[in-house]
């Protein structure tokens, strides 16, 4: 039997992110086929809901409990994890490509020795080997790799692999509560930005590019987005203008995005842009210029000025809604 | 203070990829290299911090000859030394990592950054392996920065928001597109930075930790319909999202 898998059940606010039990399905499909077993640690005060993690096959939580945890301390929850892996004998060890995954997981490779994948898309089990696929050139191609040492560590891309089916079980949570964590670097305080979705974690975008012709014209995407219940995203052209805040621009130097709905307006569709969203699951554009690149992507495109397109597809939308 | 940013030379983000005839790694033909975006901002960040506090900024980059010209960017924005730890062929981050810690090391620079991904092969993790091997503390995507003798308090930007963090020296920033507005190199700058001597060493890299297999193009997507043009198009499409692709 191989060693264990070490699964990391995120939580922010005490809630347990979905991306989290999408990474405790990929390791129990994992385990299965390496006939080992999982075990998960979440780390945190209170968490809702943890012992429900059982129904999606894990039979034991480690719950680090410890109000100095609540928010996330990198030092202090790499210690942990990889004590927890080494002592209970788990020689990999799953995240999901969140921000604090994507911080956390380089950490605890170092601290295990052991080699590492960021954001994968897809894994196979072949001939006793694991090979991961993930996008490199921020989507321009994939690349499929392995790794060679014998402890692993990676991370797998929120909303790409599906959720396991909730059999109801539930988890025994082993709960070991700690006093006095050394933090050597702590967050004092999260800074929501005013009660938007974020565009890494939305279901459908709206994004907006030059052709809106300046900042005020915005409101024409947020109102489309909305009726939509949509977040809103950028651009680079229209953030390096200084329109829009950096934290919503995509494409390659931005944030990659696959959410279900990608409406692009008045967005030529410049290739670090297409690389950025590419893998959304339906692509809308709305360009004055029918040879523009986005429409090569588009699943359906309106050839036409944003001015008029906007309000009246926003006015159609809270129609059908209502 | 020594302050230390690691840099890496990436193709341009504009750049078409094609795959290589080794089936795993791109064509370089027709490809543009040029500093990974990132690594602007993280210079910026070194400088100003240069500015303030009174230190030397030394630039540190892990790869071959061609890197040289990312490195002379890097110094004509005003960094005072560089070193290239030199390698050859595709190296996996934990090898890169460990190269620049190494030199991190025999530099004894305090204050370590980043950008906070290299354009190529978007692990965005060197940063955090780097603090690792170093036991330095770390903060990456800094989106703010902010050092008072040797305690830092920067914000770093997660899903909805920043977290504001509080730690202390020795540490790796990492840093985010946001953070500065860095400065065009001078002409002055660019000078100087032609006289500067790059220092050169093998890179220490030991062993590789991970390999790729294979290169793929994702499969080109079907361009879709038109719907319609102008909005006159608009209760079609709404249709259309909520039948075909039953979005809505």
């Amino acid at each position: 039997m191989s060693k264990k898998i070490l699964v990391f059940i995120e939580q922010r606010n005490s809630e347990i992110k979905k991306a989290s039990f999408e990474a405790v399905k990929v390791a129990t499909d994992l385990a299965a086929k390496q006939n080992s077993e999982v075990l998960a640690i979440a780390l945190g005060n209170e968490i809702n809901g943890l012992e429900d993690v059982g129904g999606f096959g894990i039979n034991t939580v480690k719950h680090y409990k410890s109000v100095d945890l609540e928010l996330y301390s990198s030092g202090a929850y790499a210690e942990l994890i990889a004590e927890c892996a080494l002592s209970n004998d788990a020689g990999t060890v799953v995240f999901a490509n969140t921000s604090l995954g994507k911080d956390l997981a380089p950490k605890i490779a170092v601290k295990l020795n052991a080699g590492i994948v960021m954001d994968s898309v897809a894994i196979k089990y072949e001939n006793d080997e694991i090979i991961f696929s993930r996008p490199v050139y921020a989507g321009k191609a994939l690349v499929d790799c392995k790794i060679n040492s014998e402890n692993k560590v990676f991370t797998i891309r929120p909303n790409v692999f599906p959720l396991g089916e909730n059999n109801g079980g539930k988890a025994n949570v082993d709960v070991t509560e700690l006093s006095d964590v050394k933090l050597s670097s702590k967050v004092t305080e999260v800074k929501k930005s005013e009660g938007k979705l974020d565009v890494a974690e939305a279901d459908i975008i709206v994004s907006g590019g030059r052709g809106l012709k300046g900042p005020e014209n915005f409101h024409l995407i947020e109102k489309l987005a909305d009726s939509l219940n949509a977040a809103v995203g950028a651009s680079r052209a229209v953030v390096d203008a200084g329109w829009r805040p950096h934290s919503e621009q995509v494409g390659q130097t931005g944030k990659t995005v696959s959410p279900t709905l990608y409406v692009a307006c008045a967005i030529s569709g410049a290739i670090q842009h297409l690389a950025g969203m590419r893998s959304s699951k339906y692509i809308v554009a709305i360009n004055k210029d029918k040879d523009a690149p986005i429409f090569q992507v588009a699943d359906y495109g309106i050839v036409g000025d944003v001015f008029e397109v906007l309000p009246a597809l926003t006015e159609e939308i809270n129609k059908l809604k209502n | 203070m020594k302050i230390a940013v690691c840099v890496s030379h990436v193709p341009d983000t504009a750049t078409k990829v094609n795959v290589g005839s080794d089936g795993k790694s791109i064509d370089p033909n027709g490809v543009t290299y040029v500093l990974n975006p990132y690594d602007e901002f993280a210079i910026e960040e070194a400088l100003k911090t240069k500015e303030a506090v009174e230190g030397e900024v030394v630039i540190l980059s892990v790869g071959g000859e061609n890197n040289k010209e990312t490195i002379r960017k890097s110094l004509a924005m005003g960094a005072d030394a560089a070193v290239l730890l030199k390698s050859e062929g595709e190296l996996d981050s934990f090898q890169v990592a460990r190269a620049l810690a190494d030199e991190i090391k025999n530099q004894n620079a305090q204050l370590v950054f980043f950008g906070k991904q290299s354009v190529d092969y978007d692990n965005q993790i060197v940063g955090q392996l780097t603090a690792g091997i170093l036991d330095y503390n770390c903060i990456s995507v800094a989106v703010d920065f902010k050092l008072d003798g040797d305690k830092i308090i920067a914000e770093r930007e997660i899903e909805g928001g920043r977290e504001v963090v509080e730690t202390t020296l020795p540490a790796v920033v990492t840093a985010q597109k946001g953070l500065n507005q860095p400065r065009y190199a001078s002409l002055k700058g660019i000078m100087a930075a032609k006289r500067k001597t790059i220092e050169e060493k093998d890179a220490q890299i030991g062993e590789s930790m991970v390999s790729i297999i294979g290169m793929q193009k994702p499969a080109p997507k079907q361009p879709g319909k038109i719907v319609g043009e102008d909005a006159s198009a608009a209760p079609e499409l709404a249709r259309l999202l909520r039948e075909e692709a039953k979005i809505i």
